[in-house]
């Protein structure tokens, strides 16, 4: 009998915060097992985003900073800019990136920071309770949009790797999943080349993960898995949307 | 023999496992609470278990271990 | 010491802390301080350093927050208007206890205000830099050779209490050539066991982290932060003093405004008013205990600044009504001329002249 699978030395002891079925862990867990993988977690630094995710400097078992709300980016620049040989990455929410930090993350990729991003989008603002978030869907109810998200008033979500995509500075934007043990694997992957490229120095490169938050939705962890499936990846199509490696 | 631990004192029962197990043989075990208030997951027949992991990818708090 | 040469204030403030052993600037183009951003966009390619232009004065504090994390001397330098942006970002540095030098070359406000100098932005750098109890040190040079002078020690003093430092200076000393020497300083920086560049596999992760959701951890760490401040309070003063010991009338000015100020004083001096001036040369910590000694010898105290009266509140408070205190200044750009102040002084002297 041999150990298969065990929790990986990228994360520490502390027990997640996380509501029942947060596929924030998920997505901890594969950030960890890459980095454990590839041998960088004595030099990778990581950035805590505002947001659920805030914690994470308690999870990672690598250096961490907690940045304020929207500016991980900019302050991963700066670490990665002072010490270019750390392994850096940002880990944020769908409002942290794409709402209050819009401009640190459309600059950090049109500069090609050397960085990787790992963006959280579950279309709602977690931690302050199920607000509407730049990624809610159209008609979506939300606390802030209680008859539904209305795109005549509200205007419509932001699709971000489609519109990083058109950016010179980025080597990747890839939007994977966590809703089936498949799309697991598959996100994982994408999150390993999106470091890859990083130590290789190719550049900025952003992981968007559909991801559940079954508290705010309303739902089970599984219906919110369902959830998911049926109406985020209609309107985020699973894909990557730029690899500077296919630019020959 | 294939088998998977859950670590019971951090499961939260939110059952993404049993909906990962193609062997359908993941339960909640509703006479154990452990000190967060929650049902934990287990295994309803050990012998059934194919140690494929499936279950420890979807856990959001990587609380499944598998030997195989 | 090396040559004297012909520098620009915004210019020596940037050599210096080259000098000081900063290899890492983020800014943001604003005018009054734009030769500081423009001389290190092309002295820190030369020297292995890193200039970074950020998409905003928001973005810039957080690049210095991260380079600081990381270990390194990181600073950045804006005016006014753009200080209000950072200081977002210099309250999570204060809250996690992060070095860094920020450069405020002022001008007048509020608003987007004027281009011209302005001394308005004291309150915000020794009371409000941003949100929660914090302080931050903040230094306030009147020549550009004081520019040069204060930056290593800046950068030091950030280091050794792990907090941000300010230049508080204007749109006038930033844009005045006069005459420097700039040393090469023998710079040893300090080990930094709490920064963020990895573990190396040697120890536990570091976390930088200004978040505390238990009250009493908050105000527990706060408390210690403030205990800190008294011994910066205690030990960090500085000011210089001018003809003050046997001074009926007070002055008391920093930076651009000391300067007329100083010659005020003189003017007074040849008709035979017993002024002098006192200059602050940290305004935080402030330098109360020799404003407090002035106001038990002198009969008047006057505070001169480019604003509506600001640090006359710190003056106040020092002389704690042992004898009257009062304020002259300019606003919005208008530099107060010698003159100006003279007859605020003769006014003061009542009939004495």
């Amino acid at each position: 009998m041999a150990v298969v699978f065990e929790k990986t030395k990228g994360l520490t002891d502390a027990p997640l915060h996380y509501c029942p079925g947060c596929t924030h862990g998920i997505v901890h867990r594969l950030v960890a097992e890459v980095m454990e993988e590839l041998g960088v977690l004595d030099k990778a630094v990581g950035v805590a985003p505002v947001g659920c995710a805030v914690f994470n400097y308690d999870y990672f078992s690598c250096d961490m900073v907690q940045a304020p709300h929207g500016r991980a980016q900019a302050v991963a620049t700066g670490i990665k800019r002072a010490v270019p040989e750390n392994v850096v990455f940002s880990y944020q929410g769908d409002g942290d990136l794409a709402a209050i930090g819009t401009a640190e993350t459309v600059h950090a990729a049109t500069r090609g920071e050397n960085i990787t991003v790992i963006f959280i989008n579950n279309a709602i603002y977690g931690m302050t309770g199920g607000q509407m978030a730049p990624t809610s869907l159209p008609n979506q109810i939300t606390q802030t949009t209680p008859y539904g998200r209305d795109t005549n008033y509200a205007g419509y979500p932001i699709r971000v790797c489609e519109m990083l995509s058109t950016l010179d500075g980025v080597a990747l934007a890839q939007r994977v999943s966590v809703d089936t043990p498949k799309n697991v694997m598959n996100a994982k992957k994408a999150i390993k080349k999106a470091f890859e490229n990083q130590i290789a120095g190719k550049g900025y490169s952003i992981v968007e993960v559909l991801s559940t938050c079954p508290t705010n939705w309303g739902l089970t962890p599984t219906e919110a898995l369902t959830w998911l499936r049926d109406n985020m990846i209609p309107y985020y199509p699973l894909g990557v949307y730029k690899d500077k490696e296919d630019v020959k | 023999m294939p088998k998977i631990i859950v670590n019971e004192t951090i499961c939260k029962g939110c059952e993404l496992c049993i909906g990962a197990c193609p062997k359908k043989i993941i339960v909640i075990d509703k006479n154990t609470i452990n000190i967060k208030g929650y049902h934990p997951a287990k295994l309803s027949d050990e012998s059934e278990c194919i140690g494929c992991s499936m279950c420890a990818m979807m856990c959001p708090d990587i609380a499944i271990t598998v030997e195989r | 010491m090396s040559e004297k040469v012909l520098m620009k204030g915004n210019e020596a403030l940037a050599e210096a802390a080259i000098q000081a052993g900063c290899r890492h600037f983020f800014g943001y183009p604003i005018t009054p301080q734009t030769e500081l951003a423009a001389y290190m966009s092309k002295r820190m390619p030369k020297i292995g350093g890193v200039y970074l232009q950020a998409e905003s004065e928001v973005a810039a504090i957080n690049m210095v927050l991260g380079a600081s994390a990381a270990g390194v001397r990181a600073m950045t330098s804006s005016s006014s208007p753009g200080i209000s942006l950072k200081s977002e970002g210099i309250s999570y540095l204060a809250g996690s206890d992060l070095p860094c030098l920020i450069i405020n070359i002022q001008r007048g406000g509020p608003g987007l205000g004027g281009i011209q100098p302005s001394q308005a932005d004291y309150w915000q750098a020794t009371k409000a830099t941003g949100h929660g109890d914090f302080q931050i040190l903040v230094f306030a040079p009147s020549t550009v050779q004081e520019m040069v002078d204060l930056v290593a020690g800046a950068f030091d003093k950030a280091d050794k209490y792990r907090m941000p430092a300010m230049i508080l200076a204007d749109g006038m000393l930033g844009q005045m050539m006069e005459p420097v020497a700039i040393g090469e300083a023998d710079v040893k920086l300090p080990e930094k066991e709490w920064a963020t560049s990895g573990h190396k596999g040697k120890r536990k992760h570091n976390v930088i982290n200004s978040l505390y959701i238990d009250p009493n951890v908050l105000e527990n760490i706060v408390v210690e932060r403030y205990k800190k401040y008294e011994t910066i309070e205690a030990t960090e003063q500085m000011s210089e003093s001018y003809l003050t010991e046997d001074a009926d009338i007070v002055l008391v000015a920093y930076g651009a405004s000391s300067r007329i100020a100083r010659s005020a004083v003189n003017s007074a001096r040849e008709l035979g008013i017993k002024a002098g001036l006192i200059r602050p040369i940290s305004l935080w910590p402030f330098p109360k205990d020799v404003v407090a000694k002035a106001g038990d010898t002198a009969k008047q105290i006057l505070t001169v600044e480019m604003s509506m009266g600001q640090m006359v509140d710190d003056v106040r408070l020092a002389v704690n009504g042992k004898c009257p205190v009062s304020f002259f200044g300019r606003t919005g750009g208008i530099i107060p001329t010698p003159a100006e102040v003279l007859e605020e002084i003769k006014k003061l002297a009542g009939g004495a002249v």
